[in-house]
């Protein structure tokens, strides 16, 4: 059984249909990648998992529990959590304090360690543990959100365009602690423009076009494919 | 050695000024006559410092920009003005007493016990901040504004008319602008009944009882569960959904906690001024109390405290007191200006937050967050943050 399946998931923003039956499926374990053009419905796909914007049809289960009308509060206690698109750090607040609302919903076992987890995949938050979100560059903002979103202990983990806006350097920083927060036993679905870095961590991918899914196959194949060359990857 | 010493005295150190600052608050009513107008004006003061405290809770903490406070105002005098008077005369033949003293007995109309009075308007006020609370979850910024003013306007022009709306065979809902009373002396359990005509001191220091108890509240929520929520709310509601902090719950319980707060300031100002009329529930009220939480820094409990004070005695003292006696008032008439500095309140409100916001935008006392905001620039304005 999958982690995560979604299921002919439509989405809609008032009368606008983001999304026109998505189904896709995350095995436990893995990095899935969802790649596509502005407006094709990738960061709704997140959106309606983390049931910031819940589907108006369709059926998304998580750990084989139906989550398409559960509350975003109750999905995250579940194990899902989201690093929104835009950072979104709260930006007068210390990377510690941004931290420690990632761990809002824990009453239960070692925030203090998983913190410190935190501060070992990425340094120079320790080094900028007292200082605002709002004063940092965007690649360290960046690391913040994955961080906090990592405090909530996910089982899976949505990260949204985690190179928007940021440095190249950074970004193969950043791809590279992806890659061990994985190693380490997290699922992870990705969204991306920048689709040579996220197919490149990742095992599989979905490429999405207006609100449906165009392709799925493994990364490397996306990678080969020419249609995806084209579009995508600049080749 | 040094180091053990000096921790003991940054520890004590934070309590020094609050403890005094209290101490002396008790105090005070000993160096003034019982009957004085400087301790009603503090009377006064310490209901605003409560007020504001409230408010500061929806605006300043959560960051929902509340222009209908008055009505939690509203609400808990209007329990008093129907619960504690001889409103509903007739009621129950000899009238309906709860607790209240022998003299309060003998009087017709429904009497409840100033204490059973504040928990029930601590009550409907938690109610009904969580009901204008509702169709406000939709919204953001500007429009939650508009939604809270209409609410406070609803409720204003509501007493305006109750004289015309009869309950309970020909009882009016109110006396519209004509007052409710009077409205019964406080009458607290184990004390005489208060008379504000002869001994302000009781009433001053049971307002300084309920101060002490919203400021511990405030200064508890603050550092709670909750009170992070609310912060996380305020700087960026995206991230905080996404961390899961439940945004209706949350939104709905800033809204409650503040209108209880309000509503138990309404219900002590009610009993009070001794009478309760639809004057008094005014815009211009939920705006003084706003100014009062703008002017002290928007989230800071001491700042609020403190522009809550200076605020009250610009209006009650300074104003008609200074400004409109003696020699102020003798040059104005010598230029041959015929107005009362009274009835140009709002703009000298006006003209002291202008000053404010160019001087030192912050507040007197602002919040540690808002200060490094401030001093720091990012690119936000205070009210894109705040709204």
């Amino acid at each position: 059984m999958a982690l995560l399946e979604l299921e002919d998931v439509h989405t809609f923003y008032g009368n606008i249909e983001a999304l026109k039956g998505i189904s896709i499926t995350v095995e436990e374990g893995e990095i899935v990648t969802l790649i596509g053009s502005n407006g094709a419905g990738k960061s709704t796909t997140l959106r309606s998992i983390s049931g910031l914007t819940p589907p108006g049809q369709g059926s998304i289960r998580f750990d084989g529990k139906e989550i398409a009308e559960t509350a975003p509060q109750d999905i995250v206690r579940m194990g899902i959590s989201q690093s929104p698109e835009g950072r979104h750090c709260f930006q007068r607040m210390t990377v510690r304090e941004n931290l420690d609302l990632g761990a809002y919903l824990r009453r239960d076992g070692d925030v203090s360690g998983d913190m410190e987890r935190v501060f070992e995949l990425f340094p120079r938050l320790k080094e900028r543990e007292r200082q605002k979100a709002g004063t940092m560059s965007g690649g360290e903002q960046q690391m913040l959100a994955i961080g906090r979103a990592l405090m909530a202990d996910p089982k899976l983990l949505l990260l949204d365009e985690p190179s928007m806006g940021i440095a190249p350097i950074l970004v193969e920083r950043i791809y590279e602690t992806i890659a061990e927060i994985n190693r380490q036993g997290t699922t992870i679905l990705l969204v991306e423009q920048n689709a040579n870095f996220a197919l490149g961590v990742s095992k599989r991918g979905y490429v999405l076009e207006t609100g449906t899914v165009a392709l799925g196959d493994e990364s490397a194949a996306l990678r080969d494919n020419p249609e995806v060359q084209r579009a995508y990857l600049g080749a | 050695m040094t180091a053990l010493r000096g921790l003991r005295k940054a520890r004590w150190a934070k309590y020094v000024l609050p403890v005094t600052a209290v101490v002396a608050a008790a105090l005070l009513p000993f160096f003034r006559p019982p009957l004085d107008g400087f301790l009603d004006d503090c009377i006064l003061a310490l209901i605003f410092v409560a007020m504001a405290l409230g408010l500061n809770l929806i605006v300043g903490f959560a960051g929902l920009l509340d222009l209908g406070y008055v009505a939690f105002y509203a609400f808990g005098a209007t329990a008093v003005g129907w619960w504690a008077s001889n409103h509903f005369g007739g009621f129950n033949g000899d009238g309906l007493h709860i607790g209240v003293s022998s003299f309060t007995e003998s009087q017709p109309g429904i009497h409840v016990n100033f204490l059973l009075l504040l928990i029930g308007a601590i009550l409907i006020c938690a109610l009904a901040g969580a009901i204008i609370g509702l169709p406000t979850l939709r919204l953001r910024g500007d429009y939650i504004a508009i939604v809270t003013l209409a609410f406070g306007e609803i409720v204003g022009r509501f007493m305006q008319n109750g004289d015309e709306v009869t309950v309970f065979n020909d009882y009016a809902l109110s006396n519209g602008r004509e007052s409710i009373a009077p409205v019964d002396q406080i009458d607290l359990p184990f004390l005489d009944q208060f008379d504000s005509a002869l001994n302000l001191r009781p009433y001053y220091w049971t307002m300084l009882g309920i101060v002490l108890v919203v400021l511990f509240v405030n200064l508890r929520v603050r550092d709670s569960r909750l009170g992070r929520a609310w912060v996380a709310l305020r700087e960026d509601e995206v991230a905080a959904a996404s961390m899961g902090v439940p945004l209706v719950k949350t939104k709905l319980t800033a809204y409650a906690v503040g209108g209880a707060i309000g509503g138990l300031a309404g219900c002590f100002y009610g009993a009070y001024l001794g009478s309760v009329n639809a004057n008094q529930f005014q815009f211009g009220f939920s705006i003084l109390i706003l100014a009062m939480v703008i002017l002290g820094g928007l989230g800071s409990i001491w700042g609020v405290v403190l522009g809550a004070i200076a605020l009250t005695f610009v209006n009650y003292r300074l104003i008609p007191d200074v400004l409109d006696q003696g020699a102020v008032n003798d040059l104005k008439n010598d230029l041959g200006l015929s107005f009362t500095f009274s009835e140009v309140a709002f703009g000298i409100f006006g003209f002291v937050l202008v000053l404010m916001m160019v001087m030192r935008p912050q507040g007197l006392l602002p919040e540690r967050r808002r200060q490094i905001e401030l001093t720091e620039g990012t690119e936000e304005s205070v009210f894109e943050a705040r709204i």
